[in-house]
């Protein structure tokens, strides 16, 4: 046997042991696989309605970063809260989050989760724990914090996920709130999703010290780095940093490594970073690989996944269909929501 | 002269100071090879390099803290926030500590800084990313506020804001960036605190600023067909405010309509009302003073809904109809 062969066959025997070691059945990893098709078919299909004319206003699309939000999803309970920030479809999609709901709200219509009021950026489902993206880089940690607070006080079972970008962390309210949240003890769970870029800028350019993580230290919090484009690997990670939370010892904070594909937002010329960089974490792309890893390890056949992929796709056909058909808001109604 | 846009206007007047100032720099988010999530400094890393063109971390503090200690020091910095929402994030070191320092230190001390901000709804961008918050600005003593409302104004008040020896917030309006004018190669200022009558007219006063001004304008054209002469005057500078252009303008007129994309509450407008309520100029008003401001809500995300929440031509054209008519 040559020694590539060798390496592969071992490889996937790994796999095979440690998806077994953390006990994902057959239909979970398929629906890890179905969940990354969702989010990739769900940001494809922005940004084609946005080439086409039919959305007004900006957007931040997740590609390359399903790993993370799909990861994360599986290792939560689905009434934990959910703090997120403007780059957000996926986790909401990954939290079980109605697409159809989600794409009526990016094209502005009166039935979409927040009434075609606030769009893209700011998608949330309050009845269902999840509270919102953010407008505001950094905005959310606060409020990550002030929900542990609430749990806290309410002696409830839940943890918070507070989800943002590696350019975030340099937000003063970061700190602030790290801060409190390890003083008093509260449970929430601190994920970064470092995409190597804010807008334009990568993160060495901006971050005195690296990993991001490791600020952590400064507050006691424990932190843990993990390849963000390994769905496997995040699960597993997450299940620690969840059970961790979840008992009462504080927050945890990790650190996922990961690349968008899409530009920052529709402004972006992408010149600030190399067609050739680009092109290498596509090669690792989270989809891609955990595929190939199902592949392998015989857990899946090759039909399977594709008709996954094409189930992903009919529904985000139809949710398209669905947010089109759906009515514009009354404009008469232009001064309801802004007190209770 | 060259035709511009207003957002080249900007960048020409960054330009032209830089050469001829060491101690102008520009500090602020993806200000270097992304130019600005505008474009408003696009290209000019490759001329004055990353020390003059100091790109920061995500921390809006920092950067107005920055530019604050920078100025105290002896520099001149123009700091750019990506949109004026974010000047929430830097009011402390804006207004507790850029805009007072002066006066706390006896007059000791100089803050000569610009912060440049775009403002404005129209895009779509939801309510995080399009307030007017002028209105807020302008109520800080110690700081200046000035508003271009076209490509000629904001080169000649950009530079003049870099010059002086105050903090000075500059507010630019997302959709006049792609506006066209005029705009001479060589220097020329704009005084700051100077009013413009943008269109003479004997009938009404209409006190409008940025965006407002050319909607306005517009609306003046079309109510011309129908034999009324309305003055537009453009504010230009929303503090300190010109009060002389607008109680002259007023008693020339003796009506007015005071226009701003700003929340009405809290809004400026009510400013200029009160001022000219307590003048001579109310003794030769023949109606009474009105406001047409943004609702007093966030703006919307939704198209419709977002331009119902700040006036339009069509409202500004109903507005001064009624007051002609003295019908409201
Ligand atoms: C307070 C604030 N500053 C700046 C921006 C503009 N902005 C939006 S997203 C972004 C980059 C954020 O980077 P990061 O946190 O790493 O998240 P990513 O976009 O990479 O997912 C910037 C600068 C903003 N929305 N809010």
């Amino acid at each position: 046997m040559k020694e590539e062969q060798k390496t592969e066959k071992k490889e996937n025997a790994d796999f095979f042991k440690k998806v077994e070691a953390l006990g994902l059945k057959q239909a979970q990893l398929e629906e890890m696989l179905y969940t990354m098709y969702l989010i990739r078919r769900f940001e494809r299909m922005a940004d084609q309605l946005y080439a086409a004319g039919k959305v007004h206003g900006t957007m931040h699309l997740s590609a390359g970063q399903e790993a993370v939000a799909v990861g994360l999803g599986l290792a939560v309970q689905d009434d934990d809260y959910l703090v997120n920030h403007h780059r957000g479809h996926g986790h909401f999609i990954a939290k079980g989050a109605d697409v159809n709901l989600m794409m009526a709200e990016f094209l502005g219509k009166e039935n979409g989760y927040c009434r075609g009021r606030g769009g893209s950026m700011h998608i949330a489902d309050v009845e269902a724990n999840n509270l919102g993206a953010n407008g505001i880089v950094g905005g959310g940690f606060p409020l990550a914090m002030g929900a542990g607070l609430a749990v806290q006080m309410q002696k409830a079972d839940q943890i918070v996920l507070g989800i943002f970008g590696d350019g975030s962390t340099n937000e003063g309210v970061f700190h602030e709130s790290l801060n409190m949240a390890a003083l008093w003890k509260l449970p929430v769970l601190f994920i970064c999703e470092n995409n190597k870029y804010g807008m334009s800028m990568d993160v060495e350019q901006v971050i005195a010290k690296l990993p991001i993580a490791q600020r952590a230290d400064a507050y006691g919090i424990p932190w843990e780095l993990v390849d963000g484009n390994d769905v496997v690997a995040v699960f597993d990670v997450m299940n620690k940093a969840v059970a961790h939370v979840r008992a009462g010892n504080g927050p945890y904070f990790v650190e996922a490594q990961t690349y968008r594909y899409f530009g920052h937002s529709k402004s972006d010329r992408n010149l600030y970073r190399s067609q050739e960089e680009i092109a290498a974490w596509r090669e690792k792309d989270p989809i891609f690989r955990f595929r190939a890893a199902l592949r392998e390890a015989n857990l899946i056949t090759e039909e399977t996944a594709d008709e996954l992929n094409e189930k992903a796709n009919g529904v985000i056909e139809s949710a398209v269909e669905f947010a089109e058909n759906s009515p514009e808001p009354n404009v008469n109604t232009l001064m309801e929501y802004v007190y209770a | 002269m060259p035709e511009m846009t207003y957002l080249e206007a900007i960048r020409s007047a960054l330009q032209y100071e830089m050469r001829q100032d060491e101690r102008v720099f520009i500090i602020g988010e993806d200000i270097g090879v992304y130019g600005g999530a505008f474009g408003a400094t696009f290209g000019m890393l490759e001329e004055f390099g990353p020390e003059r063109i100091r790109e920061t971390p995500i921390s809006e503090a920092g950067i107005m803290g920055a530019a604050t200690g920078a100025a105290l020091v002896g520099m001149r910095p123009v700091a750019e926030l990506m949109f004026m929402d974010f000047v929430l994030l830097a009011l402390d070191q804006l207004a507790n500590q850029a805009g007072k320092a002066r006066f706390m230190f006896g007059g000791k001390a100089t803050v000569p800084l610009v912060v440049r901000m775009p403002g404005g709804s129209g895009s779509g961008a939801a309510a995080q990313h399009s307030q007017s918050l002028e209105s807020i600005l302008m109520h800080f003593p110690g700081i200046k506020v000035v508003n271009p409302s076209t490509a000629y104004d904001a080169k000649g008040l950009l530079l003049s804001a870099i010059r002086d020896p105050n903090p000075v917030v500059f507010v630019e309006h997302k959709l006049l960036y792609k506006t066209k004018g005029e705009v001479p190669e060589e220097e020329y200022t704009i005084p700051i605190g100077l009013a413009d009558i943008k269109r003479e007219g004997r009938d009404i006063t209409v006190v409008a600023n940025n965006i407002m001004v050319k909607k306005t304008l517009a609306v003046a054209e079309e109510l011309a067909e129908e034999g009324i002469e309305v003055e537009v005057v453009d504010l230009r500078t929303m503090r300190p405010l010109d009060v002389g252009t607008i109680t002259s303008s007023v008693k020339k007129t003796g009506r007015l309509l005071v226009v701003h994309e700003a929340c009405q509450t809290g809004g400026w407008a009510g400013e200029i009302m009160a001022i000219v309520s307590a003048h001579d100029a109310f003794n030769y008003l023949d109606a009474p003073m009105r406001r047409l401001a943004g609702a007093d809500v966030p703006i919307p995300y939704n198209r419709l809904l977002e331009r119902a929440a700040v006036p339009q031509e069509e409202d500004i054209a109903r507005e001064i109809r009624a007051i002609m008519s003295n019908k409201y």
